[in-house]
C-alpha cells in the first residue's frame, strides 16, 4: 500500500499526462452525448409515431444496444468498420459510445415526451398548429426540461463508459493509468490517481447539469 | 353556420353520442348543459375535431367536412377552444402564449402579433401581465389569458369546455364577465357549463343532454321556466336544490 506522500508526488508529477488524457475523456464523453441525444431523439420520435415500421426499427435498435455489452459494441464497430475503411480511433469510439447512449436516451426522451400533459398537445392543435409544429414548439421544450435529471445521469454514465475506449488504444484516462501503472510496477497508485480525476469530472458535470436545471426552471412549472 | 346531423361517437363499447342533431347560427350563444357522462364535452370536442366522429355529418359554413381528406388544421384556425384546465404553455410568457399561433400558423409579422396580443390582454383586463409566466397567475387570470390566446387567431366560433369548473368560486365571475362581453360583441359561442346563472343570462339557446342524447332545447325562458320533458324537469329540480 503506497504512502500518502508517494501518492501525492506522483499525482503532481503526472498532472501533464493525465490532463491531456482527461481532455480526451471529456471530448469522447461530450461528443458521444451530443450525438447520442440526436440519435435518441430520432428513435424516440420513431417510437411515438403511428407508423408501425418505424416503431419496429426503434424497438430493434434499443434491444440490440441494451442487450449487448458496450465493450462488444466498441470492438465490433472498431474492427468491423476498419475492415471497410479507415476510421480514426476517436470517431470509432465516439460513434460506438453515441450509438450506445442513443438507445438509453431514446427511452428517456420517449418517457419525457409522453409525460407532458396531453392538454398541451390539444391546446396546440386547437390553435390550428400541426402535429409537428406542436411537437417542436410546445411538447419537446417541455419534454427536455423533464428529461434533464435522467439525461444528466446518462451523461455521467457516459463519462465512465468512455474508459472502455482504452481497449481500442485511445489515450483516455483509464488507458494512461493502466499503462503508466504497469510501466512503473505501481498499478495501485495510478488507479487511485485516475479515480480522483474521474471524481473531479463527475463533480464538474453534476454542477453543470444542476445549473442548467436551475436556469430552465425560471418559468417554474 | 355549424350543422350537425345524426352524429354518433363511441369510445370502445361506450356509446357516448347517439344521433345528435344540432345547428348553431352565427352570433348564437349555445349552452350545453347536462350531468357528467351526458356527452356534452365529447360533442363540443367533435366540433373542432379533437374527437373523431364515428358517423354522422358535420357541416361548417355550408360545406360538409370530411376528416379524412380535409385539412383539419385549417378548420381549427377558425374554431377557438378554451379548456377547463387552461392548458397555457408553461415555458412561455403570457405574451408569448398569445402570439405563438398567429406567428407560427398564420405567419403574422411578430410586431403586428404583439400589438394585437396587447389589445387582447387589455380586453380581458390583464395588460400588466404580458411578461409574466403562467405559473404566477391565478386560475381566473390563466383562463382569461387562455381566452385571449384563442381570440388571437380571430376565430369565427369559440368553444368553451367547462371554462369555470376548475376555478375557485371567487374567480369564476371575472371569467364569466369576459365571456359575456364576448357574447355581446356577437361572437358565436358554444359553451359546456354548469353555471346556470350564466346560461340563463347570456345564452340564446340552452341544449340539455342526457345519456348521449339531446333531451330538450329552447331559449332560456322556455327551458328554465317552461321545460317540456320530464327528464329536464328532474334535472332542473336537482340543480336548483343546491
Amino acid at each position: 500500500m503506497p504512502s500518502f506522500s508517494h501518492f501525492f508526488n506522483i499525482l503532481i508529477e503526472t498532472k501533464g499526462v493525465f490532463f491531456k488524457a482527461m481532455l480526451i475523456t471529456l471530448e469522447l464523453t461530450v461528443v458521444s452525448i451530443l450525438l447520442g441525444i440526436v440519435i435518441g431523439l430520432v428513435f424516440a420520435l420513431f417510437k411515438i409515431s403511428n407508423i408501425k415500421i418505424l416503431q419496429y426499427i426503434s424497438n430493434i435498435y434499443v434491444y440490440l444496444v441494451r442487450g449487448t455489452p458496450l465493450i462488444v459494441q466498441i470492438f465490433i464497430l472498431y474492427f468491423g468498420i476498419s475492415g471497410i475503411f479507415l476510421l480514426p480511433d476517436f470517431w470509432a469510439a465516439s460513434l460506438a459510445l453515441a450509438l450506445h447512449n442513443g438507445a438509453y436516451i431514446s427511452e428517456i426522451l420517449r418517457g419525457a415526451i409522453q409525460s407532458v400533459d396531453k392538454g398541451q398537445f390539444e391546446a396546440g392543435r386547437s390553435l390550428g398548429m400541426t402535429k409537428t409544429l406542436t411537437l417542436r414548439r410546445i411538447i419537446l421544450p417541455q419534454a427536455f426540461r423533464l428529461a434533464l435529471p435522467p439525461l444528466g445521469n446518462q451523461f455521467i454514465i457516459s463519462l465512465k463508459d468512455s474508459s472502455l475506449a482504452a481497449f481500442i488504444s485511445m489515450n483516455e484516462l483509464f488507458n494512461v493509468a493502466t499503462t503508466l501503472g504497469s510501466n512503473n510496477f505501481d498499478e495501485m497508485t495510478y488507479l487511485l490517481i485516475v479515480a480522483v480525476y474521474y471524481l473531479l469530472l463527475v463533480a464538474l458535470m453534476t454542477f453543470v447539469v444542476n445549473r442548467i436545471e436551475l436556469k430552465l426552471a425560471v418559468s417554474d412549472r | 353556420m355549424i350543422q350537425i346531423n345524426q352524429l354518433n361517437k363511441s369510445f370502445g363499447d361506450l356509446h357516448v353520442l347517439k344521433g345528435i342533431d344540432m345547428t348553431v347560427y352565427e352570433s348564437d350563444v349555445v349552452c350545453l348543459i347536462g350531468s357528467s357522462g351526458s356527452g356534452k364535452s365529447t360533442l363540443l370536442r367533435c366540433l373542432n375535431f379533437l374527437e373523431r366522429k364515428d358517423n354522422g355529418h358535420i357541416i361548417i359554413e355550408g360545406n360538409e367536412v370530411n376528416p379524412k381528406t380535409d385539412d383539419l388544421n385549417k378548420i381549427r384556425e377558425k374554431v377557438g377552444m378554451v379548456f377547463q384546465n387552461f392548458n397555457l404553455f408553461p415555458h412561455k410568457t403570457v405574451l408569448e402564449n398569445i402570439i405563438e399561433a398567429p406567428i407560427m400558423v398564420k405567419g403574422v409579422d411578430k410586431e403586428k402579433a404583439i400589438i394585437k396580443a396587447k389589445e387582447l390582454l387589455e380586453k380581458v383586463g390583464l395588460e400588466d401581465k404580458a411578461d409574466v409566466y403562467p405559473s404566477k397567475l391565478s386560475g381566473g387570470q390563466k383562463q382569461r389569458v387562455a381566452i385571449a390566446r384563442a381570440l388571437a387567431m380571430e376565430p369565427d366560433i369559440m368553444l368553451f369546455d367547462e371554462p369555470t369548473s376548475a376555478l375557485d368560486p371567487e374567480l369564476v365571475g371575472e371569467v364569466l364577465t369576459t365571456m359575456k362581453d364576448l357574447a355581446e360583441e356577437g361572437m358565436t359561442m358554444v359553451v359546456v357549463t354548469h353555471e346556470m346563472g350564466f346560461a340563463r343570462e347570456v345564452a340564446d339557446w340552452i341544449v340539455y343532454m342526457h345519456d348521449g342524447k339531446i333531451v330538450e332545447r329552447g331559449t332560456p325562458e322556455q327551458f328554465f321556466d317552461h321545460p317540456k320533458e320530464e327528464r329536464t324537469r328532474e334535472f332542473l329540480m336537482a340543480t336548483m336544490l343546491k
